[in-house]
């Protein structure tokens, strides 16, 4: 009797136990010189499909650091219904006017499921038009990753484009000719997926450093032509703004902020994607200056403005999610206390511990208000839709004092209305509304309407914004919508705030 | 007022609109709008474009609106402005104007 079946006999539970079959037993590339150091290069992307074992019905995920400027989720796709793949489930962390061509896709079988923070142009379009048969989930950055810890979204295969990486799957997005800055959406989809591809544009030596995505979460690695053009990450909500109404706007964030009580040594701040709200952090330096204080962090969504107050040492520290342009993904790669960040870390309400649970102000945009203070970025007023989610009703539950901006009227579309097409962010997250016609405190917060009050700023009841509104614009005509709902919006514990309906036709 | 020639007033640009105004050519009033807002605020634009030509006495012509979202006052402007160039009125009536 060996010693093995004497442990089997002593101790039953054991039985499972094997025997020692030689050094190789469990990792037999490593006697494989070749395979050894190559086993993760795919020759090709069908061939690193075929490896995953990806299958009809499975669910397929990405991220969206490149914004407009995406080549892989249009990529991978229009290769798996090459290869005859159907019905899978697609999990982006969000949608851009660029992925358009998932359209064919959808009416073809090829997906069959969406779930995303959020959609634009002819996509988003197509489907409030009614184009899939089931609702897509609008989901924020942090409940994204809620609903992956929860199980209710699984990844089976995500297809991560990242601007370089060495043959082991070591991947940063600070280095490489497509430089996009920080992979905070693709680190969670790294851990949380079964199998992990990278879809790269350059190939560098091991080990490449620093490390965002891990070798110990990378299955497979291909070298494509072009993973995604970084010069077209800061246009649309990520674009920088000359229009004086919304400077204006900017203008006068800040001064709610100055005189909001939270502008103290050693705030934090955020300001969210949208032109008045990130034009903001230009008229803080001079504020901050004036009182002599500085900032400990700044969140986000990293633009090139809140670069410049960091190298002027006016904020110490930058907590990047998304690099919003090339200045932000440069100082990724150079500023030591410009920290890359995972959704999980920046946002996740069950995760345990968040940076927007620290952040003192938060500056955000809307595409509607209403006198409620609920907020819709997702559904145009004509009920399609056409924005994103994002981290909108993260940051807005945590910080402690969140600022809407946006103009009264977009051309003739009231942006403060009786009552929004969708609710995205509950008005209990909200504290402040900035427009170009004057300023709304939240009842709830008559602390922040003194203290603005007692500053001279022009403050109004948001029914009077409403009001004023109107007068200029008359009042709109009630969209007509079929029952068919089109698209469900999580809140970022998951569940269901509201629905979107399919449009009538 | 009569519609003797083509004419054109306005932008494409947001917040504005485009009016071209042509003599029909079997003297009747036929108007078109297409806007960006037509959802929420077709018929008022209608009614705005209508009551512009009543006011200035249109009755035959073609009139094609392409509105991006103008307020009610730009689109009684570059009506009138459309309608005052086809009819060559170089001395309008300004008190029908207001």
């Amino acid at each position: 009797m060996n010693a093995l079946e004497q442990l089997h006999g002593q101790f039953p539970d054991l039985a499972h136990l094997r025997p020692f079959a030689g050094a190789h037993a469990a990792s037999p590339h490593l006697a494989d010189p070749e395979r050894k150091a190559h086993r993760k290069l795919a020759a090709s992307l069908e061939d690193a499909i075929a490896k995953t074992g990806l299958k009809n019905g499975m669910t397929i995920s990405f991220h969206h650091a490149f914004r407009e400027g995406d080549k892989v989720i249009n990529l991978v796709v229009d290769t798996l219904a090459r290869l005859g793949l159907r019905d899978l489930t697609l999990a982006t962390s969000s949608l851009l006017n660029v992925n358009a061509p998932l359209i064919e896709h959808i009416k073809n079988g090829v997906i069959t499921q969406i779930y995303t923070s959020g959609m634009r142009g002819k996509l988003a379009e197509a489907i409030s038009n009614g184009l899939m048969e089931r609702p897509v989930q609008i989901h924020s950055h942090g409940g994204r990753v809620h609903l992956l810890q929860s199980g209710e979204l699984n990844i089976d295969v995500a297809f991560l484009g990242v601007p370089c990486c060495d043959e082991f799957g070591n991947a940063n997005g600070a280095h490489g000719k497509s430089r996009c800055g920080s992979l905070g959406y693709a680190k969670v989809d790294a851990q949380f997926a079964r199998q992990v591809v990278l879809l790269t544009d350059e190939i560098v030596g091991f080990p490449n450093v620093p490390v965002s995505i891990s070798q110990d979460r990378v299955d497979y690695i291909v070298k494509i032509d072009e993973v995604g053009d970084p010069s077209r990450i800061s246009v649309g909500a990520a674009r920088v703004t000359s229009n004086p109404r919304e400077l204006m706007i900017a203008r006068f964030a800040c001064d709610v902020i100055e005189h909001s009580g939270y502008f103290n040594q050693g705030f934090s701040l955020q300001t969210g994607s949208g032109a008045a709200s990130t034009a903001a952090t230009r008229f803080l330096e001079h504020r901050m200056l004036k009182k002599g204080i500085t900032a400990s962090y700044a969140l986000g969504g990293i633009t090139g403005s809140i670069v410049d107050l960091h190298k002027k040492g006016l904020i110490e520290t930058l907590i990047d999610t998304q690099s919003f342009d090339t200045v932000a993904a440069e100082s990724l790669a150079e500023s030591p206390r410009h920290l890359e960040v995972s959704t999980n870390e920046y946002a996740n309400p069950s995760s345990k511990g968040t940076y927007c649970d620290r952040v003192d102000v938060v500056i955000l945009s809307a595409l509607e208000i209403d006198c409620d203070f609920n907020v819709n970025v997702i559904t145009g007023s004509d009920g399609v839709m056409r924005g994103a989610s994002g981290g909108h009703c993260d940051v807005a539950a945590a910080s402690n004092l969140t600022i809407v901006v946006a103009p009264l009227i977009r051309s003739r579309i009231p942006t403060v209305v009786r009552r929004v097409t969708t609710i995205v962010t509950p008005g209990e997250s909200i504290d402040v509304l900035v427009t170009d016609h004057g300023i709304a405190v939240n009842p709830a917060r008559p602390e922040v309407a003194e203290r603005l009050r007692a500053a001279g700023l022009p403050l109004m009841d948001i029914d009077a914004l409403y009001q004023r509104a109107v007068s200029l614009t008359g009042e709109p005509q009630p969209i007509a919508f079929t029952d068919k709902i089109v698209g469900v919006i999580r809140y970022r514990d998951g569940s269901v705030i509201d629905v979107v309906r399919q449009v009538q036709p | 007022m009569q519609i003797l020639k083509q004419a054109i007033a306005g932008t494409l640009e947001s917040s504005d609109l485009m009016v071209k105004v042509a003599p029909s050519a079997d003297d009747a009033l036929e108007v078109i709008v297409h806007s960006e807002v037509i959802k929420q605020f077709g018929a008022q634009i209608r009614k705005v474009v209508d009551d512009t030509l009543r006011q200035l006495d249109v009755r035959a012509g073609s009139i094609v609106i392409e509105d991006k979202g103008a307020l009610d006052c730009v689109i009684r402007a570059r009506v009138q402005t459309a309608v005052l160039r086809a009819a060559d009125a170089s001395q309008p009536n300004w008190e029908k104007l207001s």
